[in-house]
Order: structure tokens, then sequence, then C-alpha cells
């Protein structure tokens, strides 16, 4: 591990950065400090700001206010490009090369070496294996990068970034599509960087590889910067309550007057669900008139269980029961027709139809369900439209109104009446009340409780931990793309789960 | 004095929509316009453009002239709006005109023989089973097309020009790169004959339109097209079956190329696999814009394509009537189309009412 000497000065200095959106605050305060030779990890739940952060620092935004030091002198960088000549080099989640082009070519996109004015391909060549050869990775640079898996395409994305000479490297998830033995060699690779001097900024969701390779750690929550640690001095569990925030009053709701909860027969099954290199084998069963919660860090695998459920992504093993009896879920439509629903944690891109109205966004689950040729009367659209604008509290103009002109609260209201309008034995919802401010969200996990009480059962994630802890009878913890332990109500308190998200031993 | 809403801020005025602003704010307001002025204009330059007669029971006119000629264009543009809806497009369309009527001239041709001392020609195969091939074949079509889009997800415009290559020059090897000269008389009335004193093919346009207006309103095809159209992702989380859908669009549109091509060749009573429906798929989606229906997929207008079918047709007449020298032609439309397509440009407006204001 590197000594970070007292007297070093950061290569790069944040300080005070505030970022304003229509309608939110992304950023307020937010800072980091970046030394040579240190691998940093910024850490944060969805929306805390990480990526704002580094779209600042990469140029992409321009903040409201504060400042960037780059080895002590103030930058702004109005670009990618402009942040890459001052050596802020970034390496994004989706590899963005060009994956028909040889290796060499991707390497120098934009700046091939010249001579007489022509590009100098033997010169090229040669100098994208030095490079290629210095972070100890074994290709032909001559062949298309699309012939190499993509752990390489990574390390060549890394090359492309060393070769601008940067002084700090960012690396934004690059590990969210890589396997176990690929993470290795990443890390291999960042290890020798770090030796050689490199300040490299490491975005990630998993504690185990935070844990496996940072030096120091910042940890932002709420478009803040809420504290910088070494990562020697901070334990798992007082991470994942630095990034959730530890609430005042856990205990409230959870503890309290509520009536004795009688299960149901079962009403979905799953056997080992697993989806390879998305999710481990998971088990679990649902009963009637239950509400099951779903903890655990993004990218623990909670969105990928459901999607199974769901039959939006397919298994590779296990097997699902619904109803006592073996069902084969190979798309949505299977899942619809066993009387599932699953509202996504992505509102805009997988589920509201925003230029087409509240009715139309109602009554669409139920009409793919009824066919294309039973079209449902008018009439009878008209009503369950504003039957569920009354029910759920739907502020809109009218039922005619586009969608994507209501506000996000009362989309997600909508699509939750798209499912409901199916009357499932089972909805799933995926952070249904993420952005949507505190009135709806209440409004909502009201509304869902009250279902359950009526029979249906519910499979609910979040990354609220109180709020699971608070509504589940149950509860699924998961952790690294496993499912880690199972709980009933009141077995467990927020510190207890805590520990078991944070993989620390309960 | 009266507080008015302006409607460039974009207010609406609440409680009761005047009908100067619902028909202000008509999708179809502007292709109606644009025809209009173009029909005004015509009136204006060339004389008795109005003017209809009944010459042999037959109305004739300019009138009946254009929407005549413009009813293989027509077809096109219905099958086109749907598969534009889905976010995809068709360049296969005047391939699939020149194969389909190749093949029914082919099979109908027409063989002489003398009947008590008149000669008279018969087909080749009866009339029916040819037409049946024909729009079999146009269906086959539609269905490579669709499969390679929605099961094989090559990007719409290369997979049907994959078609636009390859079903022309199918058509120049049926006839041997010839032209094939129909003698058979009953075929030439779907594309000359007359119903009612108009013609025939009006009625062809005007069922499939009907045929097409239903399937959209009173199922939930209109619905499910915008849907994948929109949000395919969606879509498919949402129960749809979104390749089944996007296959349909592709089959229907070139059903309709195909009976396109079948009104084209009865009409020159031949058919030529070099030229016939040659750039018909660029007029078709050139209709379907100028009727307002956007190529980013989801909403669309059958009418408006009808009507912008209409508006491309009309420009014809007009130019070749003003007696523009046909090499002028080409520039001349494009303008038009340059300015009918700006004024539907939201940014465009907006500049000009900033500009206004």
């Amino acid at each position: 591990m590197t000594a970070l000497g007292s007297g070093m000065q950061p290569v790069l200095d944040v300080t005070g950065i505030h970022k304003q959106f229509p309608g939110v605050r992304a950023l307020c305060d937010a800072g980091l400090r970046l030394f040579p030779g240190e691998v940093h990890t910024l850490m944060g739940q969805n929306g805390a700001g990480k990526s704002t952060l580094i779209k600042v620092l990469t140029g992409v935004y321009q903040p409201d206010s504060g400042s960037i030091l780059l080895d002590g002198r103030p930058i702004r960088p109005r670009s990618t490009q402009d942040a890459q000549a001052l050596g802020i080099s970034t390496v994004y989640q989706e590899v963005n090369l060009c994956p028909n082009l040889s290796v060499a070519e991707n390497i120098f996109i934009g700046r091939y070496p010249r001579r007489f004015g022509f590009v100098d391909w033997g010169s090229m060549r040669r100098q994208a294996a030095e490079l290629l050869k210095r972070l100890q990775i074994e290709v032909d640079v001559g062949k298309p990068l699309a012939s190499y898996p993509l752990a390489i395409q990574q390390m060549v994305a890394i090359a492309r970034a060393l070769h601008t000479d940067a002084k700090v490297l960012i690396l934004d998830e690059p590990t969210s599509s890589l396997d176990e033995a690929e993470v290795q060699t990443l890390f291999g690779v960042l290890r020798r960087l770090r030796a050689d001097g490199m300040a490299i900024l490491f975005v990630t969701h998993f504690l185990d590889q935070t844990y496996a390779i940072s030096d120091r750690i910042t940890v932002m929550r709420n478009g803040e910067r809420e504290g910088e640690y070494p990562c020697a001095e901070l334990s798992r569990l007082a991470l994942v309550n630095k990034m959730i925030g530890a609430p005042a009053d856990a205990e409230q709701g959870a503890a309290q007057g509520e009536e004795a909860w009688e299960r149901g027969e079962v009403f979905l099954a799953a056997h080992g669900i697993a989806r390879k290199g998305v999710l481990q084998p998971v088990d679990l069963a649902l009963h009637r008139g239950e509400l099951l919660g779903l903890a655990g860090l993004l990218g623990s695998g909670r969105t990928e269980t459901a999607r199974l459920l769901f039959g939006a992504d397919r298994a590779d093993a296990g097997s699902i029961d619904v109803g006592g009896k073996r069902v084969k879920l190979a798309n949505p439509r299977d899942a619809i027709a066993q009387g599932i629903g699953y509202c996504s944690e992505d509102r805009k891109h997988e589920g509201a139809i925003l230029p087409l109205s509240v009715r139309e966004n109602v009554i669409l689950a139920l009409q793919a369900r009824q066919g294309i040729w039973r079209a449902i009367p008018m009439k009878r659209q008209q009503q369950l439209a504003s039957d569920y604008v009354k029910w759920l509290g739907i502020k809109t103009a009218s039922i005619e109104t586009p969608i994507g002109s209501l506000s996000g609260g009362n989309q997600q209201k909508v699509l939750l009446a798209r499912w409901l309008a199916t009357e499932p034995g089972l909805m799933i919802l995926d952070e249904p009340t993420r952005g949507i401010d505190v009135r709806a969200k209440q409004e909502i996990m009201d509304y869902v409780s009250n279902l359950c009480r009526k029979g249906m059962s519910i499979l609910f994630i979040s990354s609220e931990l109180p709020e699971v802890l608070r509504v589940s009878d149950r509860m699924l913890v998961m952790r690294d793309r496993k499912a880690c332990g199972e709980y009933r109500r009141g077995e467990l308190d927020e510190t207890s789960v805590l520990q078991v998200i944070a993989g620390e031993g309960a | 004095m009266n507080t008015r809403v302006d409607p460039a801020l974009g207010k609406p005025e609440a409680p009761a929509a005047s009908l100067r602003t619902v028909l202000l704010q008509h999708p179809l307001l502007r292709p109606a316009a644009a025809l209009l002025v173009l029909l005004v204009l015509d009136a204006l330059l060339v004389p008795g453009f109005f003017r209809l007669e009944i010459k042999d029971g037959h109305l004739y006119g300019a009138l009946v002239d254009i929407l005549n000629r413009a009813a293989p264009l027509m077809l096109a543009a219905l099958g086109m709006t749907l598969v534009i809806a889905t976010r995809g497009i068709d360049i296969s369309v005047g391939a699939v005109v020149a194969l389909s009527g190749t093949v029914a001239a082919t099979l109908i041709g027409g063989t002489m023989v003398v009947n008590n001392g008149v000669p008279e020609y018969v087909a080749n195969t009866p009339m029916g089973t040819a037409l049946a091939a024909a729009v079999g074949v146009a269906l086959l079509c539609g269905l490579w097309n669709g499969v390679l889009v929605a099961g094989i997800r090559l990007q719409p415009i290369v997979a049907t020009l994959i078609l636009m290559v390859a079903g022309r020059g199918l058509a120049q090897l049926i006839t041997d790169g010839q032209i094939v000269t129909v003698y058979y008389k009953p075929y030439f009335f779907l594309g000359s004959g007359y119903l009612a004193g108009l013609p025939f093919s009006l009625f062809v346009v005007a069922a499939l339109f009907a045929l097409t207006l239903l399937l959209v309103k009173k199922t939930a095809l209109g619905l499910f097209i915008q849907t994948v159209g929109i949000n395919p992702v969606a879509a498919r989380l949402a129960g749809l079956r979104t390749a089944t859908l996007i296959i349909f669009v592709y089959v229907f549109c070139s059903a309709c190329a195909g009976l396109a091509g079948l009104l084209i060749t009865s009409n020159i009573k031949s058919a030529d696999a070099n030229n016939a429906g040659l750039l018909l798929e660029l007029d078709a989606i050139l209709a379907v814009t100028l009727g307002g229906t956007s190529l980013a997929g989801g909403k669309f207008s059958l009418a408006g394509s009808m009507i912008g079918a209409l508006i491309i047709q009309t420009l014809t007449y007009t130019i070749y009537s003003l007696g523009v020298p046909p090499e002028v032609n080409m520039v001349v439309k494009a303008i038009v189309v340059f300015i009918v397509c700006i004024s539907q440009s939201g940014e465009f407006r907006q500049l000009f009412k900033k500009r206004a204001a």
C-alpha cells in the first residue's frame, strides 16, 4: 500500500461542487481528493450523485460553482476531449470503442501517428503493442477488437486512456459485466498502474471489490460528500451505514401494532433460479397475501431476480412453480398469463409509453393479455382509467393527457394501475418509490399494503432499507449476486440487516 | 380588452377548447392546407382545372385523373405508414411492385384464339389464380422482410435493401429482361376500368383504406403498433408480441405494394421489371412524412398519408400541366417538399413565432 504522506499534494482536489438540474439538486458541496499512486473508490447509493460528479470532472457537465484543482492549478474542463487533454481520462461502464476496428486502431482513434501526412501504421502497431505490454496484456494488436472478450476490451480502453499521458484515470463501474477471473485480471492491471504512480478513481457497487483494491473510499449521499476514509479503517458495516444513512428511528413501525399475519398457501415458488454472470441460484417462496421484501445494494441481484421471475430474462437453471404447478416463463407474456405483474425500476425506459395517454397506458397490459382482436370497448377503457385515477389519487388534467406530462410519482401510479388492471396474483414492485415525492411514496405504499391484505402477493424491492423493514412480512437479503439470508418480520433490526448486506457475520 | 391565451406560449385554454383551437391543433391541418394551396394554385393557373364532365357514363376531369394516378402511391403509403409507426422503414416497396406485377402479367399474358372469325385473347392462367399468385408472392416478400427485422434484428433499412435489390432482379429473371405485354382484356379493368362512373382503382384504394382504418381503430392493433414504435422494451414487458407485430406490418406493407403492382401493370397493360414502381418507396415515405407521421415511430395518421400521397400527385400534375420542362420537375418537387417538411418542424415554427412576436 502506498504511503500517503501528509505533505503530499493531491493530484486532483475537488471542493464545493454544486450542480442543479431543473427540479433536482444533483450535487451540493460535493468533492473528492485523489493522490498519485492510489486507488480511490467512490461509493454511494443510486442517485447519490456519483455519476454527476464524474461527469463534472470529465467536462460533460459544467458545475454551477466549486473548484477543481489539478496539480494545484484550477481547471474547468469544457468537454471530454478537454478533460483528456488536461490529463483526466475515463473508461466507461460500457466499452465505447469500435468493435470492428483493430486493437491498435482503437487505441489510437483520432490520434493516429502520422508520417508525411499519412497514417504510420507500423509505428501505430509498435506503440500499441508496447502500451499493452506495459499492462502485461497479451493480444495481437492487428486483430479486430471484437475478437477479444469484454475484459480485454476493457483493458484496451484503459490502454487508450493511458496513451493520452493521463494523470488521473477514472473507471466508471468497469466490473459490472466481467466475471470473477476477468475482474482479477483488471485488478492486476490497476495495481501495476498504481505502482507507477497513477491516481485511479474507481466507481463500483460491489463491496467485495471495493475492499479488494481500494486504498481510500469517498462516500457520497444525496449529492453531498459524506466523508473520506482510509479503506482499512472503515468496516463494511460502517460503510453501508454511511451510504444508506442511518435513520434516527429505525424501530418505528416495525415493532408496533401489527396484527398477526397469517400465511396463505404458496403462490409462487422458485427453486435455484440462476443466470450465468448475473445471479447465483436463488430459492424463494411467496405466499398469498404476503409482502416479501428484497433488500440489498444495487447490483446485489435484486432486480435480476425479479426479471427472472417475470420472464424478462431467461433463467439458465432452476425452476418456478406457480400455484403448485411447474411453469415455463420464457417471456413476459408467459408470466402475465400466470398472473404476475412487474413494475420495472426504470420507469422511463421500461414502463411508461410517454406520448400515449393515461388511459392507453393503463389498459396496455390488460389489452395485451386479451390479445389484439378483443379490443377493450372505449367505455370500459375510460371506466378503468378514471377508476384508477380516483383510487390511486393520480393527478392529471384528464385521462387523455399524455403520461409524459405527469410528474414522476403520478407516472408511477399509472404504471401501477396498468398492472392492477390485470388483477395479478403476484405483483413485483422494483423500486416503485424511487425519485418520487414523499407524499406519493406514502400513498403508493399504503395502497400496496392494502392490496396485500386482500390476498395479492407482493415482491417489493427498494434501496431504502427503512421502507423495506416497515412494510415487509418477510425479507430476503441479497449481496453480491446471491441471496444470503431470509428473515421474518421483527427478527431483524436495521443494524443487523446492514450487517448482512455488508457481509459481516451477524 | 379580452384576455386571450396566446397559443404560441403553449398554454391551452383549459376549460372550453374552442372550435378554432381544435382545428388549429388538428394534426391534419398542415397537410390539408398544403394540398389546398396546391389546388388553388392549379385552379388559377390551369384553365378548367375543376371542371368535371361525364363522357360515355364516365367521370372525366383533372381531379379524377389525379386521384386515379395517385392510387398506387396511396396503397403503398398505407402500408408504409404502419411500418414507419413501428420505427421501421421499407425500401423494397418498388421492387415488390415490379415482382407482383411481373408475376401477374407473365401468368396471364394472353393467347389469341379466333372465335367465329373474331380474334380474341384468352388468359394463359385463370385470372383469379394469377392475382392470387401475385399477392402471394408479395406476402412472402413481406414475411422475408419481417423475419429479417424482427427475427434476425437487422436494421430495417438494411433488411429491406436486400429485397429492394433482389426483388427487381428476380422480376427481371422472370421476364428475361423483356417487357411482358398483357393482351387479356378483363385484366385491364383493375387499373383502367370504371365502376359507377369512377375509376375502379379508387374503389380498391377506398376499400383498403377502410379495412386498415377498421383494423387500427376497432382492434388493439393501432395501440400496439404505436407502443412498439415508441418504446419496444416497455412494449415487451407489458406483454406485447413485439416480433409478431413487426412481422405483420412488413407483410401488410408488401401486400399493399403487391396490389399497387397489379394496378400499375393493369393500367399500362404490361409489366416492366426495370421501371415498374421505380422509387415508389421514396414517394411513399415522403407521403407518410408529409401526412405528419414522424419517422421516429409512434403516433401515425393513415388519413394524413393519403393526403400526403395526393399532395405528391397533384404536384406532379401541376408541374406537367404548367409545361415545366421535365428536367426541372425534380427540383420543383424538392423545393415544395422542403417547404412542407420545414413547416412541420416544431423548431422552425418556434423560430418563426419568436420573430412574429
